[in-house]
């Protein structure tokens, strides 16, 4: 037996509360919720999908940690003390263990898209060399879990989501600014609505990242240096005035 | 089933986190490790003595641009300390900003102290002490966008400490010759290059500079070779800026204190 203390209720009220269920071999913490949803709590709301983490729909806080409930096996996790498991707190809660992540998919709608060159041949396609679509290959990995937009304090303590669009985005951006046949130039954006400036290289983000995506080194911290190259590098900037 | 409507959701209260490990553990070993090295470095930068034993110029005072007596003016790039040059002003005083500015911008370092110092955060989904967060995105902290001048002089300071590592291998002998060899001064100081080596050329500014800039990497075939360099320097960059650190100031210990008790040190080939 297990005690696991889930957090109940909607954005008026909630409070945790303690579940003992019986636990065994090779479970993973949503194999324990399932249970305790079938046989203690019907109406917990909790989303799910593949239960392979590779949809991203699990994401809680499970003892303080930003995870996916599937990928968590319950041999990591001490359990001589209740398990506590939380919606992620970056976003408004809905229901129990569901948050409304809806915030995600509206900065993502505000981003400039991907403008590729014109292609390379007659047929409509284009040439890339391998190692140059290895640069971004890494960021084609994210499922859209939402864990590091949750352990980014920007978004988690200082809710300034109006101002910073998150390590997720920032990796997308990173995707497609970083392609060998993207055109757009998207650094304004990064520096002014878009705040990468508010990163301040905890790393959380790439520790949490279930798909082992080094965000803060691979994406964030290049796109802050091409960032320094077009606003803050005098030598840079009186390099373009003459190469004009 | 038991409630408990005493525990919250919102962390209202600093350092208040549902995280059962010893997250406090890191920023603390941070904070330790630095808060020593700011004390030892400004102790040794205002002493102003003792950095030159033999052939052994300690990395704190190296490049060594005025000298403070008779024997370290021998080593000076421009003689003897201008009269009126203030007391406080040291020869690391005039070059430590320098390494000191390469550090405290460092990406690494960045991440590093914020969590230690400022505990902003103090630890991954720890609550913050504070509630007004400005980032690199305003003054004062929008300034780290200096480190690749920094960088600039982390190089040459490299050039120059590899340069001092060449004359810590000839010793003078009874005679006033010059001979050479190899003491355990001159090996301390080679480790701080290939530490610092480490370190610097694994900077995250440098990797841009060398290959990040560039989205066709393939069409650049000597830059995509530096930017996969300093990539593989990169990845253990936090375990290259701890070994640099240590080893600057054991390097530093070594020519204040070890030196001058060993004696002569050196194995003459």
């Amino acid at each position: 037996m297990a005690t696991f203390r889930i957090w109940r209720g909607n954005a008026d009220a909630a409070q945790f509360v303690d579940y003992e269920t019986e636990v065994s071999e090779g479970m993973v913490v949503l194999d324990a919720v399932h249970r305790i949803q079938a046989e203690q709590a019907n109406d917990m709301a909790v989303r799910w999908n593949c239960k392979a983490g590779k949809c991203g729909s699990c994401s809680a806080e499970i003892n303080g940690q930003p995870k996916l409930m599937c990928m968590t096996r319950l041999d990591t996790v001490p359990l001589d003390e209740p398990v506590t498991i939380e919606p992620m707190r970056a976003f408004p809660l809905i229901k129990d263990l569901v948050a409304d992540v809806s915030w995600n998919f509206k900065v993502k709608e505000r981003m400039k898209p991907f403008a590729p060159r014109p292609p390379d041949t007659e047929d409509g396609t284009w040439r890339m060399e391998q190692e140059d679509i290895d640069h971004v290959q890494e960021f084609r990995k994210c499922i859209e879990c939402f864990l590091c937009q949750d352990v980014c304090h920007v978004l988690r303590d200082h809710k300034l989501h109006d101002e910073f669009i998150g390590p997720r985005y920032l990796v997308y951006a990173a995707s497609l600014e970083m392609h060998p046949i993207d055109t757009e130039n998207r650094l304004e954006e990064l520096k002014n609505s878009d705040g990468i400036g508010y990163c301040n290289i905890t790393k959380c983000c790439t520790k949490v990242c279930p798909e082992h995506i080094t965000i803060t080194d691979n994406a964030i911290i290049p796109l802050k240096e091409r960032v320094v190259d077009q606003f803050y590098d005098p030598i840079k900037k009186l390099f373009r005035v003459f190469s004009r | 089933m038991t409630q408990h409507p005493e525990l919250t959701l919102t962390e209202s209260r600093p350092f208040q986190t549902q995280r059962r490990d010893t997250w406090w553990v890191q920023p603390l070993a941070v904070f330790i490790g630095l808060s020593a090295f700011i004390i030892y470095t400004t102790f040794r930068v205002f002493e102003g003595d003792n950095f030159l034993h033999g052939p052994y110029l300690s990395p704190f005072y190296s490049p060594l641009l005025f000298g403070t007596d008779p024997y370290s003016v021998d080593h000076s790039w421009f003689g003897m300390m201008p009269n009126w040059m203030p007391g406080l002003i040291t020869p690391a005083v005039l070059i430590l900003w320098a390494p000191a500015g390469f550090r405290f911008t460092c990406y690494y370092y960045r991440g590093a102290y914020y969590k230690a110092f400022w505990a902003d955060p103090p630890s991954c989904t720890v609550s913050e002490p504070r509630k007004g967060y400005r980032g690199e995105n305003s003054f004062p902290l929008i300034i780290q966008n200096i480190h690749r001048y920094f960088l600039y002089v982390a190089l040459i300071f490299l050039v120059i400490l590899s340069y001092d590592v060449w004359k810590a291998m000839w010793f003078s002998n009874e005679n006033g010759e010059e001979t050479f060899g190899i003491g355990i001064g001159t090996l301390v100081l080679a480790g701080n290059v290939v530490f610092l080596g480490g370190y610097t050329l694994g900077c995250h500014s440098l990797r841009h500079l060398t290959g990040g800039i560039i989205d066709l990497l393939s069409k650049a075939p000597v830059r995509r070779q530096m930017y996969n360099c300093v990539s593989c320097l990169n990845r253990r960059h936090m375990l290259w800026a701890w070994l640099s650190l240590f080893w600057v100031a054991f390097s530093d210990v070594y020519v204040r204190f070890i030196a001058p008790a060993l004696g002569q040190d050196w194995i003459t080939f």
